[in-house]
């Protein structure tokens, strides 16, 4: 049995990452992040540029001379992640490289609220980059303060009573409205989904833009081992959609089909209870949710059709 | 095509350099309890590699999972993530 597997090539995720991605970078047990590079590197190999703007990525590659990550990193300023992007792959392209991905990597503080002018400016012009926007629905590495990303009857340290009140800003929707040739959302929880995702981004050219759902043990309050159960209680249970948008048309990812129909999803509780976030959520709040989760899936139908 | 000034000698140029440990040997991080693999049940599926957030797992297709534990940070993760339960936390000596 063992004889025809080993000749069998290796599956690239994530036997591409091996090398890239490397051991010992100073994240959080359980943390996204790493998760996530596997699947770019995977993807790009060390053919890849990535511009990180301040977020947790900031801190955890490593401090000089050291750096966790074997590829391109170029750390800006936080509003300018998008501009520099774009820089970037105008001097690549003045240099005649081909065949090196910039790739914009930023969290929900330096996409959804801090970088969002510079973002729009690079969409607009329809900059040839990728940008991902790794979402762990607050600024985590100074302190877990509420963003606009994150959702609805959340606590954090600046919303330390009540929780959020308002709901959790759609940035690929707007990033849809700008008209860019793609837009995707993705999640750590389905690996073979992003891979998949980002292959069809390395493909297209201009403006490319991804949302990735990434839950952070310290930051929503749940146990380490849990960040990809919770992950996927997100898309099982309608809250995070998994789709594609490109050419003028929406397609549903493979993992959120079933969710199409409102009887298969999980009850959102289910997603809730497993974060200290969330605990003192009341019935009101969660009735909120639940009628944003309904709102978002006819936004999706209408697309659809 | 513009002209590419060549490099300055780049011992010069503050660069940092990709290495294994940055932080350290992250193993260190792990207080109770460590993963390990019972090698009879894993099926050899990667999961364990693609998810591991410690990037210490690595699947080979005939010996299958094997955990760096000089940087395992001891989240749990891989247990939870197994489809076959073949990975547990266990005490540490
Ligand atoms: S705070 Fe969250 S996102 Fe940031 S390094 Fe820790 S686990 Fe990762
Ligand atoms: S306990 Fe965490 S860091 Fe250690 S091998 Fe398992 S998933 Fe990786
Ligand atoms: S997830 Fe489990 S079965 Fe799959 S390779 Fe890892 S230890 Fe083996």
């Amino acid at each position: 049995m063992s004889a025809p597997q080993t000749q069998r090539p290796l599956p690239p995720l994530p036997a591409k990452a091996r090398g890239i991605v490397l051991p010992g970078d100073t994240s959080c047990p359980g943390c996204p992040i790493p998760i996530a590079f596997k699947v770019l590197a995977s993807v790009f190999g060390d053919k890849m540029i990535l511009v990180i703007p301040a977020c947790c990525t900031s801190v955890i590659l490593g401090t000089y001379p050291g750096q966790s990550l074997k590829a391109g990193v170029i750390h800006v300023p936080f509003a300018s992640a998008a501009a520099v992007a774009s820089g970037v792959a105008a001097a690549l392209k003045m240099r005649g490289i081909e065949d090196v991905q910039v790739i914009a990597w930023a969290g929900d503080g330096g996409t959804a609220d801090i970088g969002m002018a510079t973002l729009s400016g690079a969409a607009e012009r329809n900059e040839d980059i990728i940008y991902i926007m790794y979402d762990n629905e607050a600024y985590m590495n100074t302190g877990i303060q509420r963003s606009s990303a994150t959702p609805q009857g959340a606590w954090t340290t600046t919303t330390p009573v009540l929780g959020k009140l308002e709901p959790k800003k759609d940035v690929a929707k707007i990033m849809i409205a700008h008209g860019v040739p793609y837009v995707a959302t993705a999640s750590i929880a389905y690996p073979h989904d992003f891979y998949q995702k980002l292959m069809k981004a390395k493909s297209i050219k201009g403006f490319r833009f991804i949302h990735l759902h990434a839950p952070c043990p310290p930051g929503w309050r749940f146990d380490p081992m849990y960040t990809v159960r919770i992950a996927r209680l997100a898309v099982e249970t309608g809250l995070w959609i998994l789709y594609e948008y490109h050419n003028g048309k929406l397609m549903l990812s493979p993992p959120s089909q079933p969710y199409l129909d409102p009887s298969k999803r999980k009850p959102i509780e289910e997603y809730l209870k497993l974060q200290g976030r969330f605990r003192k959520i009341t019935p009101e709040l969660i009735k909120a949710i639940q009628q944003h989760v309904e709102s978002n899936w006819e936004w999706i139908k209408k697309m659809m059709s | 095509m513009v002209k590419v000034v060549p490099p300055v000698d780049n011992a010069k140029v503050p660069l940092t350099k990709p290495v294994e440990g940055v932080g350290g040997k992250t193993g260190l991080w792990r207080t109770m309890y460590k993963p390990v693999v019972d090698s009879s049940k894993c099926t050899k599926c990667f999961l364990c590699e693609i998810y591991c957030p410690g990037v210490c797992i690595v699947v080979d297709p005939v010996k299958g999972a094997t955990i760096n534990y000089d940087y395992c940070k001891g989240c749990g993760l891989c247990t939870d993530v197994c489809p076959v339960k073949a990975i547990s936390m266990v005490p540490e000596e």
